[in-house]
């Protein structure tokens, strides 16, 4: 008899122990459930909000490319960008990013773009607006950053803005020769472009050789020209970074919301799976038992 | 073979011709705000834009020429002859060498959007900003307050 119950005792054990880890997972399961399923509803929601900003970001960039791509004109047209400048050269990069994540790779491809081209050495400066290039220039290159912006993302950015920032450049005193505004051009719904526009001080614009074309100009209307122009592009390129923000974060929430409702079926079915599997494991051992008695 | 060879010297011929008169009278013009498009590279005839510098008219093949915006109206001449007449607060102007222009102004309406009795209200405040005005950068934005209302009023008469 003590050798049945023996017998019987590590048969029981994992038994127990194996129905008591099914009733576990059985919490486990919904539990987890119930949590995934919430986590879609918030992905479905940040969508909405992020496909209804989506359409006036898209909507007010018309408009702004045309100014943006009409105050390019002159430095393509007048090709003031043709020579090389020195190797050494002081230089001015301006981030344009947000303040907020979850918009897939929009603000890494920027900020991975600055530290490939740049090493921490070298001589310039860096304007981070909005915390994402904050926090990942910060790392590597700290003694770069001039100055960053805050407070960027949460509403569509304005004119007003644009000039804030380009007068916060010029108030600085940081003395450059050329520059680059690094920015996500919207292509579609799907993809973006991050590319730079350059930037040019008084001194590389005086200098170069097709400014004499232009008619009667001094030094004061040229200097007034270039702080509206550092303006209106940086303007376009907030404009554009903020539409590619939000289709990115569109598609970025509707793959997490597809997601997760994956992970909902399959939970599901181990659920009920599991669910079948306990019951049936109690049928076993009430019968059994019985059967035991009888 | 003659014919053509004589085909062929007509259609060269026909492109230059074509190339002469693109250059000829165009005057592709971008003039926006911020927030809208008025033109967008589209051929007028003659732009006409108050300056610092003074108010000076842009006809196709002008002289390339940078210039900051002053307070006041610009009115563009278009191809079929119907001039439209916009009010721009600043911004800059643009001739390229290729004949393009391009007018950035920071805020345009279009002339017929002006209240008059809503500008003088605005030169009125303005007048009184000034006076009241304390320190160097209160009195520089007021004045230019003042200035940009009295370009108002006088666009509005």
């Amino acid at each position: 008899m003590l050798s049945r119950s023996t017998f019987l005792l590590p048969l029981c054990g994992p038994q127990q122990q194996q129905q008591q880890r099914a009733m576990s997972t059985l919490k486990a399961i919904s539990m987890r459930l119930r949590s995934v399923k919430n986590i879609q509803k918030i992905t479905k929601s940040m969508k909405m909000v992020s496909a209804a900003k989506y359409a006036r970001a898209e909507r007010e960039l018309k408009p702004a490319r045309a100014y943006g791509i009409g105050a390019k004109t002159f430095y393509e047209a007048a090709e003031i960008g043709a020579e090389e400048p020195a190797p050494d050269a002081s230089q001015l990069l301006v981030a344009v990013t947000s303040d907020r994540g979850l918009c897939g790779a929009v603000h890494s491809s920027i900020a991975k773009r600055i530290r490939a081209n740049y090493t921490p050495e070298g001589n310039y400066k860096i304007v981070c607006i909005g915390d994402k290039s904050r926090t990942i220039l910060q790392r590597t290159h700290n003694q770069n950053i001039l100055f960053h912006v805050s407070e960027v993302g949460k509403k569509a950015p304005s004119f007003s803005d644009a000039t804030a920032v380009a007068q916060e450049i010029l108030a600085s005193g940081y003395e450059f020769s050329t520059g680059n505004i690094f920015f996500n051009i919207f292509r579609s719904v799907v993809s973006y472009d991050t590319s730079e526009l350059p930037l040019y001080s008084l001194d590389a614009v005086t200098k170069s050789p097709n400014l004499a074309v232009y008619d009667s100009l001094d030094a004061e209307v040229t200097q007034s020209y270039l702080e509206f122009s550092l303006a209106s592009m940086l303007y376009y390129a907030m404009k554009e970074g903020a539409c590619s923000e939000q289709s990115s974060r569109m598609t970025a929430m509707d793959n997490a919301s597809k997601n997760a409702g994956e992970m909902i079926d399959k939970l599901t079915l181990t659920f009920n799976r599991t669910r079948q599997a306990v019951i049936t494991r109690e049928l076993i051992e009430i019968i059994s038992g019985a059967a035991a008695l009888k | 073979m003659a014919l053509v060879r004589s085909a062929l010297r007509l259609t060269r011929s026909s492109g230059v011709l074509a190339q002469c008169s693109r250059s000829m009278a165009d005057m592709p013009l971008t003039f926006a705000a911020p927030s809208q498009v008025f033109y967008n590279q589209q051929d007028v005839r003659q732009v006409d834009v108050p300056s610092f510098s003074g108010n000076f008219g842009i006809l196709p093949n002008h002289v390339p020429v940078l210039a900051v915006l002053q307070p006041g109206v610009v009115s563009v001449v278009e191809a079929d002859g119907s001039t439209n007449k916009y009010f721009v607060s600043s911004g800059s102007v643009t001739v390229n060498k290729d004949s393009t222009v391009q007018v950035l102004a920071e805020e345009a309406v279009p002339l017929s959007d002006l209240d008059a009795a809503a500008c003088r209200q605005a030169l009125t405040q303005a007048q009184a900003d000034l006076a009241s005005a304390t320190g160097d950068q209160e009195r520089v934005e007021a004045q230019i307050a003042v200035e940009v209302s009295e370009a108002l009023v006088k666009a509005c008469e």
